[in-house]
């Protein structure tokens, strides 16, 4: 049995039991045909094939917890660690869903997928060990900054603001208040808002989606803004 | 008039937007289109709209576009 590392150890995962579903599609490009055919070979090939990608996604995962450290609160070591087991759940995960890969894309590109996503995941949790900003800060004195509004333009933009934040108040939802705050206003990362409350990313996304668009009638129907074209 | 194209931008949603999950889902197949200068956006309009309204999402594409044409 192969073992990957701190990471694979950390997380308390093991390629036993893992079995691709399905043996490899048909059709595909060399490169990923021979992808496949290897981490199903067994013996010495299959273990060498799945060192090399693992050794890959490892490189990956490295690279990208190092281009997105400007947008996170983790640093050193622990940054390496989220790479690693990145790279060994990242890796699991390819192994256990082999028999999905349709060859729509490249093999390699499926695979990295994984690791990517398992960096944004992985740093989103890693958050709260060392937060920039506690949940349910609300930092409303920061919202004209992060909605791109200069100092100079603030007593302009005083009562578009000042109507935001009427509505986010009154006219939202507890949870949809929580979420824009932590999300827009104290700028959570979204992430690390959906590790915290157990949700997935694409729950947090729906509720400031919609959050957006009843901000945005309300300064319609004030006349701050214009109704819009294309967006409803 | 101070310049509120920042919250004018931020509140603008398209009801194309596919969401996250299924961004995600395609995301290796747009990435390789992108990545063989492919017409990804006509194909997936949806994905293309959520790539670009969606931090989180962005970031993912851009980490893996990256890694696929820099390798």
């Amino acid at each position: 049995m192969i073992h990957w590392g701190r990471g694979l150890r950390a997380c308390g995962g093991s390629l036993a039991g893992v079995k691709p579903a399905r043996g490899p599609a048909e059709g595909l490009d060399e490169e990923s045909a021979a992808w496949l055919r290897l981490l199903v070979a067994g013996g010495g090939e299959q273990q060498a094939a799945e060192r090399e990608l693992h050794a890959t996604l490892l490189r990956i995962a490295l690279a990208e917890v190092r281009r997105r450290s400007a947008s996170t609160p983790v640093t050193g070591p622990e940054l390496d660690d989220v790479a690693h087991q990145a790279a060994a759940d990242a890796m699991l995960a390819i192994l256990a869903k082999l028999g999905e890969f349709r060859g729509e894309s490249r093999f390699t590109t499926w695979a990295y997928r994984f690791v990517v996503l398992e960096v944004s995941s992985k740093l989103g949790r890693h958050y709260w060990r060392n937060p920039l900003v506690a949940l349910d800060d609300g930092q409303w004195e920061r919202l004209p900054g992060r909605l791109g509004v200069d100092p100079e333009g603030y007593a302009e933009a005083a009562g578009i603001l000042a109507e935001v934040r009427r509505v986010v108040e009154d006219d939202l939802t507890i949870h949809q208040r929580r979420v824009f705050v932590a999300i827009v206003v104290d700028g959570i990362p979204l992430d690390a808002l959906a590790a915290r409350l157990g949700l997935g990313r694409n729950a947090i996304y729906k509720v400031i989606f919609d959050a957006r668009r009843k901000i945005r009638h309300a300064l319609v129907v004030k006349g701050y803004l214009e109704e819009p074209g294309l967006e409803q | 008039m101070s310049d509120l194209s920042g919250l004018e931008r931020f509140l603008r949603t398209d009801p194309r937007d596919v969401g996250c999950d299924e961004a995600m889902t395609v995301l290796h197949i747009y990435v390789d289109l992108v990545a063989t200068g492919q017409d990804a956006a006509g194909r997936y309009p949806g994905v293309a709209v959520h790539l670009q309204a969606c931090g989180p999402c962005g970031e993912d594409f851009a980490g893996l576009l990256s890694v696929v044409t820099d390798g």
